[in-house]
């Protein structure tokens, strides 16, 4: 009797509650994306794929001085200098293997040159190893320039001391 | 003679097609309500908003190698599938789909075969699914197919009874065991009988679940206890078999309770040709309700199963049809 009782009561007290619930949701928006052909705009100071940058004439900017590599914690950076007909120091070899790299941003940070840095992109997947070290051409493309809130408090401290600004 | 075979021929024909689609097109609408009702989107890769994908996972079954485990009861493991699946589309040869109209000089009645003891087969055969399981679960050689099985027997018979009961109710008012009769009783929306015999509906939507081993009461298949229960050990079409059956059981439960409750193919503006859209509609409304239920509620646990069917819904089951005894005799 106590058990039919109960039931009765979950049938026609509680149970309308729980479906109410649920048909609620049915109008909500969905909180997952159709994800490959809809993605989500990442934040903007993500740190996805590693860019080179060049002067607005078309020299890169890394002079090969080594500090990312340096800074590196996972040792993913390799460089091998060499020098321009006009004297100046630029890389011969720049390879990142993206398969150590942690995506700390560690690189960007210590670059004096703001010759690299990390955009968006995170989609990295490919079939054998060799195409995760990405070489100097991967890297040295056309790309939506990021601004670094860390690279804005350096430039300002460099006016401040009088240090002439490397990106210029 | 010839002209009924060719006739019947051609409405099971059509009635199997419908039945499939509606199993497979059952399952696109079953992951797209749940996923609304989780805030995903559910199925939307093959072809527009997904509505290619219950075909398309009928061709990836189809083309799926078929596993059989070493230590199976060989002729039992391939005669289950063939036990679960044929009993739940036998159903649909005494469910009227639509009133008798006139197609070309010829009078077409509604429903396949129009058997004077409908309601009585359509529960001799839905019990019959209920061997499909357990011999599925007995024959596979593994632990968990096996308490699928014992569940799945377990729970048959806690609620086969009160199934029965549930609908004798009907049975009683209407004085007929003839379907297409019940149906042609109920010709205004008055004269549903779920306003006679709303506790007698109840107990057979509860039942009903359970015969069709949906959540909240799917013991024998719990996924997340028994991996997949009964039909653990089947791949490729045979597991297709379990999973159409299952489907083909919800929708011929659907069909029977429209037709006991909600005056099946009665309604209004249609001619009695196009009354079967009336018939599609109000199994669409049970269909949802069923995949509503399962988004919303846990599954029961065992015992607490076994109390329930026992404790509940067998008294009242009594109950019910004594007091509608009780009113028919006075």
């Amino acid at each position: 009797m106590k058990e039919i009782l109960k039931a009765l009561i979950n049938v026609f007290l509680k149970m309308p509650q729980g479906f109410v619930v649920t048909l609620k949701h049915v109008f909500k928006k969905p909180v997952t994306l159709d994800y490959p052909r809809e993605k989500k705009p990442m934040a903007p100071r993500y740190r996805g794929r590693h860019y080179l940058e060049r002067y607005e004439d078309g020299t890169e900017r890394c002079v090969c001085c080594g500090l990312c590599a340096a800074a590196c914690p996972a040792d993913a950076i390799y460089m091998e200098p060499e020098e321009t007909p006009n004297g100046e120091r630029k890389a011969k070899v720049y390879e990142i293997n993206l398969l150590r790299c942690i995506f700390c941003g560690f690189c960007e940070e210590a670059c004096p040159e703001e010759a690299i840095f990390l955009g968006q992109e995170y989609e990295f997947s490919d079939f054998n190893r060799d195409s995760f070290i990405w070489r100097k051409e991967d890297m040295l493309v056309p790309h939506p320039r990021k601004d670094n809130p860390f690279k804005r408090i350096i430039r300002r401290v460099r006016r401040v001391y009088g240090v002439p600004d490397a990106a210029r | 003679m010839l002209e009924m075979i060719v006739a019947s021929s051609i409405k099971v024909i059509i009635v199997m097609l419908a039945v499939l689609t509606g199993c497979a097109y059952a399952t696109y609408m079953e992951r797209k309500v749940v996923a609304f009702m989780q805030h995903r989107i559910g199925p939307s890769y093959a072809g527009p908003y997904g509505l290619l994908q219950p075909i398309a996972d009928a061709i990836k079954m189809a083309f799926k190698e078929d596993v059989v485990p070493d230590k199976v009861e060989r002729i039992t493991y391939a005669l289950a599938p063939i036990a679960s699946f044929v009993p739940s589309l036998l159903v649909f040869a005494v469910v009227p789909f639509s009133a008798d109209f006139t197609l070309v000089g010829r009078q077409v009645t509604g429903v396949i075969s129009d058997l004077n003891i409908g309601i009585l087969f359509v529960f001799a055969i839905t019990s019959l699914g209920v061997y499909g399981i357990v011999l599925a679960g007995w024959s596979s050689g593994s632990k968990y197919s096996l308490m699928g099985g014992i569940r799945s027997s377990a729970q048959m018979i806690s609620y086969e009874i009160s199934y029965g009961l549930s609908i004798v109710g009907v049975i009683l008012i209407a004085n007929t065991l003839s379907l297409r009769q019940l149906v042609e009783q109920q010709d205004t929306i008055l004269h549903w009988y779920i306003w006679k015999q709303p506790l007698g509906f109840l107990l057979y939507l509860t039942c009903a679940i359970a015969e069709t081993n949906r959540l909240p009461f799917d013991l024998p298949e719990a996924e997340s206890e028994l991996v997949g229960g009964y039909h653990t050990e089947y791949s490729s079409f045979r597991f297709a078999m379990f999973f159409i059956g299952e489907y083909a059981n919800m929708i011929a439960v659907s069909c029977v309770g429209t037709t006991l409750f909600f005056g099946g193919w009665q309604g209004p503006f249609l001619p009695a040709g196009l009354s079967v859209i009336w018939f599609v509609i109000k199994v669409f409304c049970f269909m949802f309700f069923y995949i509503w239920l399962r988004a919303t509620f846990p599954r029961f646990r065992y015992d607490q199963l076994m109390n329930f069917g026992w404790k509940v819904l067998f008294p009242l089951a009594v109950v019910n049809l004594l007091v509608t005894g009780l009113i028919v005799l006075w």
